[in-house]
């Protein structure tokens, strides 16, 4: 029981004063964050990663991801009041949230909903408390053709979980990975596609990608679909609480399988959003009540919520472990870590154990009071919706300026966020997905290495990853992956064929 | 994810697979960029290892190829999208009213610092597009900038841009 007396001493590390508080700020602007359109998990960690910059590690860590607890949990309140997912992981949560609160039932609705994201989170906690140190163990063995496997698997199974065009999934990645080669290149010092321009010598942070990409893109999006909120009426009493909670023990089947639905898809960087809507279409189509889902069930609402947050926390244990970020959220948590010196991966426990279970324990802490802060101040974060959006869009503008700004304190990257919120609005229309783009930034250079050395140890010849049982089985996983949408149609082909 | 409405009524600006098409071009010159990029820096195996363009020369393939069937696909299976459109010509203008000004704001930000720009910006965006009277506007934008200000320069000692041409801020004893 390691792993128990590690997690003391986390709680131990996270249980003091000044981080408790940090955790309640987090918490707070995380759910702030998720409210409002425009601004997510991703880039609202983005913008406020300059102010952590002069606090421990520890507690930045634990105020960043508590920021992220927040924006899971503000997701499901504008879903259900206002029928506007907040954050793209809560769209299911609108098929029953919506209708419930108009029928009268929001505080339930709410309840509901905060309490599976809580159940989702701590289920996903607890396996990343258990499991994290056994794969970190195992991957200290790993060496850079292993690395590098499990880096294709991550990039390959965006190509085969992705229901859209696997051409333009790959294209959106490779243009990430060029990005990520742009400046200093790690191995020779040789400046690399900068063309001369010394602008261009810092090469792309992906911070600034993100906050354009989803910052800058979200509000030129809801501008064109002229946003209007128009909200039910929010208020949680006690007493629905309560009731509520006395109800959803029924639903422990549909939540045990969103767990694992949501731990399977955010350790495989399948993401929250494709999460929510496999546990959604599950649930619908296993409940007794199936027919009813989408007008107001309450079983609706705990499956997608249940989900995105296991998925949201699981997506931590992979960037733990491995260094390899489960969603971008998480990838904008690794650049902290990578800010402060902080190397994610396998020799992190060993190295840092006190920062890996101070994290590890302020998942706990912080999502316990991620649950107190929303279920006490829903009204008041329903009514920072009703500020107009034409005060909000500015502000946020302003706020992501900023946000790209303080990162290298360079006034280029400003112009740079505008120039990827442009892209972050094609993309989106054109359905080229963001996350693997915003991963291959982040990942860009630590594939590019373990490639350049494998490449070394077996002078060039790409059968180093197929050499032993592990890296040729990761491989070929990967492999598969990339192929699915080809062989996904194949077997659809041949299956009504065979019937 | 948006859905693309497609109404008689709106005309639309630009359809969807002519943007399919200008972005999957875009695409490829970019892939040529990186690609002649890495051959010059030399996309072979050297004489201590891959080179610094071998990595970026086999994405830069992987990216014109993968962008290539893109373009096919767009231009010439997927016809029917001819007519369902990206955007519509009402919308576009919304959009363009909050992208221009934002290019004003970064230009401002560049030349006269962010903490004037932003107040202009927000005041201007409140008055314009919210159709808010000037005082309430003048209000939250001088709101917004002094919590900023107070919580950038003052509190986390994050000096943010005060102008690279002039600083307005000077005129009231801040440098």
């Amino acid at each position: 029981m390691e792993e128990i007396n590690a997690l003391f001493g986390g709680f131990a590390v996270a249980m003091t004063p000044f981080n408790l508080l940090l955790m309640l700020v987090g918490v707070t602007l995380g759910v702030i964050i998720g409210v409002l359109p425009g601004l997510g998990g991703a880039n609202g960690i983005a913008i406020l990663l300059p102010l952590t910059f002069t606090m421990p590690p520890t507690s930045a860590i634990i105020m960043l991801s508590c920021i992220y607890w927040g924006a899971l949990f503000g997701g499901a309140i504008t879903s259900i009041l206002f029928n506007i997912p907040g954050e793209p992981w809560s769209v299911a949560t609108t098929f029953d949230g919506y209708p419930m609160a108009r029928n009268g039932k929001a505080g339930e609705a709410l309840t509901a909903a905060f309490t599976s994201s809580f159940v989702g989170a701590f289920f996903a906690i607890v396996m990343i408390t258990f499991l994290a140190p056994l794969v970190a163990k195992f991957a200290l063995q790993f060496g850079p053709p292993e690395f590098f496997s499990v880096y294709l698997l991550t990039f390959c199974s965006f190509v085969g979980m992705n229901k859209g065009s696997p051409f333009k999934t790959i294209s959106a990645m490779m243009l990430g990975f060029a990005l990520a080669t742009v400046g200093m290149d790690t191995v020779t010092g040789q400046l690399r596609l900068t063309f001369g321009q010394p602008e261009l010598m810092r090469g792309f942070d992906f911070l600034i990608a993100v906050i354009g990409l989803f910052g800058i893109g979200e509000i030129l999006l809801s501008m064109e679909e002229g946003l209007a909120f128009k909200g039910a009426a929010a208020k949680i009493r006690r007493q629905v609480v309560l009731e509520t909670w006395a109800k959803l023990p029924k639903y422990w089947a549909t939540t045990l399988r969103s767990c694992l639905i949501g731990c399977w898809m955010g350790i495989t960087p399948g993401g929250a959003t494709p999460a929510s809507f496999m546990a959604y279409g599950v649930a619908k189509r296993v409940s007794k009540n199936g027919e009813n889902f989408g007008k107001g069930e309450m079983e609706g609402i705990v499956a997608p919520e249940t989900a995105a947050h296991a998925a949201g926390t699981a997506a931590l244990l992979p960037m733990l472990s491995l260094g390899i970020p489960g969603s971008p959220t998480a990838a904008v948590l690794l650049g902290g870590l990578l800010i402060w010196g902080l190397q994610p991966g396998p020799l992190l426990f060993v190295e840092k154990p006190d920062f890996v279970w101070g994290l590890i324990a302020s998942m706990y802490l912080g999502n316990l009071a991620g649950l107190f802060v929303v279920l006490t101040c829903v009204p008041l974060f329903a009514s920072i919706l009703r500020i107009p959006f034409s005060i909000i869009a500015p502000v946020i503008l302003v706020i992501c300026a900023v946000g790209a700004y303080t990162v290298h304190n360079a006034t280029f990257d400003v112009w740079l966020m505008l120039g990827f919120g442009v892209m972050g609005y094609v993309f989106k229309k054109l359905d080229y997905p963001m996350a693997p783009m915003v991963l291959a930034l982040v990942l860009g250079d630590r594939a590019e290495d373990s490639f350049r050395q494998s490449m070394l140890i077996s002078q060039g010849s790409l059968d180093v990853f197929f050499s032993n049982y592990l890296v040729s089985g990761i491989t070929a996983l990967a492999l598969l992956l990339l192929f699915w949408p080809i062989i996904g149609k194949v077997i659809s082909k041949k299956k009504p064929a065979a019937a | 994810m948006s859905e693309n409405t497609n109404s008689p009524k709106s005309e639309s600006a630009i359809s969807v697979r002519a943007m399919d098409i200008i972005t999957a071009l875009l695409f490829i010159i970019l892939g040529l960029v990186v690609m002649t990029g890495s051959v010059k820096l030399g996309a072979s195996w050297g004489s201590d290892g891959p080179e610094a363009g071998y990595f970026p020369f086999y994405i830069s393939l992987i990216f014109i190829l993968s962008s290539s069937i893109t373009l096919y696909q767009a231009a010439v299976v997927d016809k029917k999208k001819k007519t369902e459109s990206f955007v519509d010509k009402e919308p576009l203008k919304q959009v363009l009213a909050v992208l221009l000004p934002a290019i004003v704001f970064v230009l401002g930000v560049q030349l006269i610092g962010i903490y004037v720009s932003s107040l202009i910006y927000i005041a201007v965006f409140m008055v314009w597009l919210g159709k808010y009277p000037l005082w309430k506007a003048a209000t939250v934008s001088l709101g917004v900038t002094v919590a900023l200000y107070l919580m950038f320069e003052h509190w986390f000692q994050v000096p943010l841009p005060h102008g690279s041409w002039i600083n307005p801020l000077e005129f009231i004893g801040v440098n």
